[in-house]
């Protein structure tokens, strides 16, 4: 009784000095939901926790969480020639890394060799490889049999091809590969990162499923799917929406595997995540745990998975660069420490920080120390990590996990009722929801109802600029790169490289046999990634992305 | 002259992050503009052909992921089309030693993270009353 009256003593308070009541003063965030100024037991009362490690998995999807294993600190690394990449992570093999992530140059990504492109735009952003040699030279030495292996691999995985390969020209059986086909999720390519979007929606469909497929049979340590809401997010979908979506995709490719007579438990284990994280702390804490509810009730109740693996929502995170700002860019610093921070505390099994000067170029050598360091720091010195899901039981944080659960079902339920995912993204109702958030996004900043700090408020005179040195690709390399390329092609053996283009083109059509074993033998027998992709596209269409 | 200034927002080169493109798309089109929207990676030809098809007053090309580089072949075709009149603008992320290398080449303007849509559209209006004057 005392309590209900302090309650409403304070209610009083509130309501005296801001002139509103309490429940009417509110604030929305990113997602739209409406935030109250106090949360107190009655906003949680119904939900039942349960422990991490256990369904729902709310709490974090194993039960030691970061007392069992710290999440990997996973930064994404492209070098400008293969030889560069080989020798930068060897340096970090040594350096204690057990983790490798591979991102390709920009015209990997199109689908297109170096000689495919103008000769300006190649090594762009990343590292280029067109034949088994160039990722010979970027794996050389390194002992794929001990690392994991990310690799940024869009439909057509010629990334994975060839790294198989090497597996095989080494002896190493294709059971010790370990790691992710971190771009699998075309959807998320054909409604916002058009860059890796290279073949038809059902052409990438039948591409990934015959990927899926070939994984399960004998890449029992690798996960063929990584589910990309960071794509969305950055394309200005709101966190709710980016959760959604990506839901929505996963119950897709579950849906199109099961078709092919897999049972559930057999591959849901490999399924994995891949989310932005704004600066939005509750909210994108919120979304994880949200996220992981979700995706367990799916598997248990709509798929009738059993294996507690299939129903762990296992996620990597990466800080916005959408967010960070050219101006004053020390300020993004702290950005990113709070984004990380959000990743941290939602649960996440790997993280990357950006760099401070990301809105500025490439990122020079100080600035991606510091963006690790910030792990690091909180890592080690900021005892963020030494409780389980600590913010778990905040009337607020759960009640928001609630509101945000509530609104993603909202979505998936409709995107269920249009037919599935790929149905909401060839009518466009995806792309328009993510469009007019952006829109929203930026009008808010520009009326200052969103406010960035030193772009809309607090800007100081910035006449010196402060923009880094950029490190271009040399000329020479390019050079280098395109004649090593025009020397592979005329020592090969043209006849074989027929023949496995031909049996790549008949795997498109016959469902006996699978579309990326045949890309492994056609790289096996010298085909360039370009080639591969080509040869992808002419049976199985080229790539538009539906703008709205 | 009073039709509404036509403006083609593009993106030319291998990237396809196009949430910048869109948004400013939508204010131009917001603001009364005559807005023609492509798909990324539209080839130099392609850029060229659209703009003399559709007559357009203004070319905006948005470039996150070094696409830039290309935009001085760009000029070079247009003023091999004899389409030099048209006002060509970048807006992206543009390291320092390139602006120059743009602007030399008759880039007319360049916008950068964090510019407000307000003064984008205000930088655009302004560029063709210059135009009218000139001629």
């Amino acid at each position: 009784m005392e309590k209900i009256n302090q309650y409403q003593k304070w209610k009083d308070d509130y309501e005296r000095v801001r002139g509103v009541s309490s429940e009417e003063d509110l604030k929305y965030n990113l997602s739209g939901i409406p935030v109250k100024p106090l949360y107190t037991a009655q906003d949680f009362q119904n939900q039942s926790l349960s422990y991490p490690g256990l369904y729902p998995y709310t709490r974090g999807i194993y039960p030691t969480m970061y007392r069992g294993r710290g999440w990997s600190r996973r930064q994404l690394i492209g070098l400008d020639t293969p030889e560069r990449f080989n020798e930068r992570q060897r340096e970090m093999i040594k350096a204690g890394s057990n983790a490798v992530s591979l991102i390709f140059c920009n015209s990997f990504y199109r689908g297109y060799d170096a000689d495919m492109v103008d000769p300006l735009l190649v090594g762009t952003c990343g590292t280029p490889i067109n034949t088994i040699e160039d990722m010979e030279i970027a794996f050389d030495q390194i002992p794929i049999d001990q690392i994991s292996i990310g690799l940024n691999d869009p439909i057509g995985f010629t990334g994975l091809a060839m790294l198989l390969v090497i597996a095989k020209r080494r002896g190493i059986p294709f059971s010790k590969i370990t790691g992710t086909s971190n771009q699998s999720d075309f959807i998320s390519h054909f409604v916002a990162n058009h860059m890796f979007y290279r073949l038809s929606l059902d052409g990438s469909l039948k591409v990934l499923l015959d990927h899926i497929e070939y994984t399960n049979k004998h890449l029992p340590n690798w996960n063929p799917v990584s589910i990309v809401g960071q794509h969305m997010q950055q394309a200005g979908a709101t966190p709710v929406q980016a959760l959604a979506f990506t839901i929505s995709s996963g119950i897709t490719y579950i849906e199109e595997t099961l078709k092919r007579g897999f049972p559930i438990d057999s591959f849901a284990p490999r399924f994995t995540f891949f989310y932005d994280i704004s600066i939005s702390l509750f909210e994108e804490i919120a979304k994880f745990r949200a996220g992981r509810r979700i995706w367990a009730k799916l598997l248990k109740e709509r798929f009738g998975a059993v294996d507690q693996r299939s129903m762990r929502f296992k996620f990597h995170g990466q800080t916005s660069g959408a967010e960070l700002t050219r101006q004053q860019p020390l300020n993004n610093i702290v950005r990113i420490t709070v984004q990380a921070m959000a990743g941290i505390l939602g649960g996440a099994q790997s993280l990357h920080t950006d760099s401070y000067d990301e809105a500025l170029g490439t990122p020079i050598e100080e600035a991606a120390r510091i963006a690790i360091n910030t792990q690091n720091i909180l890592a080690e010195e900021s005892g963020i990590a030494d409780v389980i899901d600590p913010l778990g039981g905040s009337y607020y944080v759960e009640k928001l996990t609630d509101d945000m659960e509530e609104k993603a079902w909202e979505y998936i339920n409709k995107i269920d009722e249009m037919g599935g995912m790929m149905e909401a993204v060839r009518n466009g109702f995806v792309q328009k929801e993510i469009g007019e958030s952006a829109d929203k996004y930026q009008r808010a900043v520009d009326r200052k109802e969103k406010i960035i700090v030193g772009v809309n408020k607090y800007q100081i005179d910035e006449s010196e600029d402060k923009r880094p040195p950029v490190t271009r690709v040399a000329p020479e390399l390019v050079d280098n790169h395109l004649r090593r390329l025009e020397k592979y092609k005329k020592n090969r053996d043209q006849h074989r490289v027929e023949q496995a283009l031909a049996r790549l083109r008949e795997a498109t059509k016959d469902n006996s046999l699978n579309i990326f074993e045949e890309t492994i033998s056609a790289i096996e027998a010298g085909c360039t990634h370009g080639e591969v992709i080509k040869e992808l596209r002419d049976q199985l269409g080229f790539g538009y992305p539906n703008i709205v | 002259m009073n039709r509404p200034i036509k403006i083609l927002v593009t993106k030319i080169g291998l990237d396809g992050h196009d949430r910048g493109a869109r948004v400013v798309a939508s204010a131009f089109r917001e603001a009364g503009m005559e807005v023609i929207y492509t798909s990324p990676w539209q080839r130099i030809e392609d850029v060229v052909s659209i703009s003399l098809q559709e007559d357009v007053d203004i070319i905006a090309i948005s470039s996150l992921a070094y696409d830039h580089l290309i935009i001085p072949k760009l000029m070079n075709a247009l003023v091999e089309e004899e389409l030099d009149d048209k006002k060509v603008i970048v807006g992206g992320i543009i390291p320092k030693e390139d602006e120059e290398i743009l602007l030399t080449a008759g880039v007319a303007k360049i916008f950068h993270p964090g510019e407000s849509l307000d003064s984008i559209i205000e930088s655009v209006e302004r560029l063709m009353e210059n135009q009218k004057e000139m001629r």
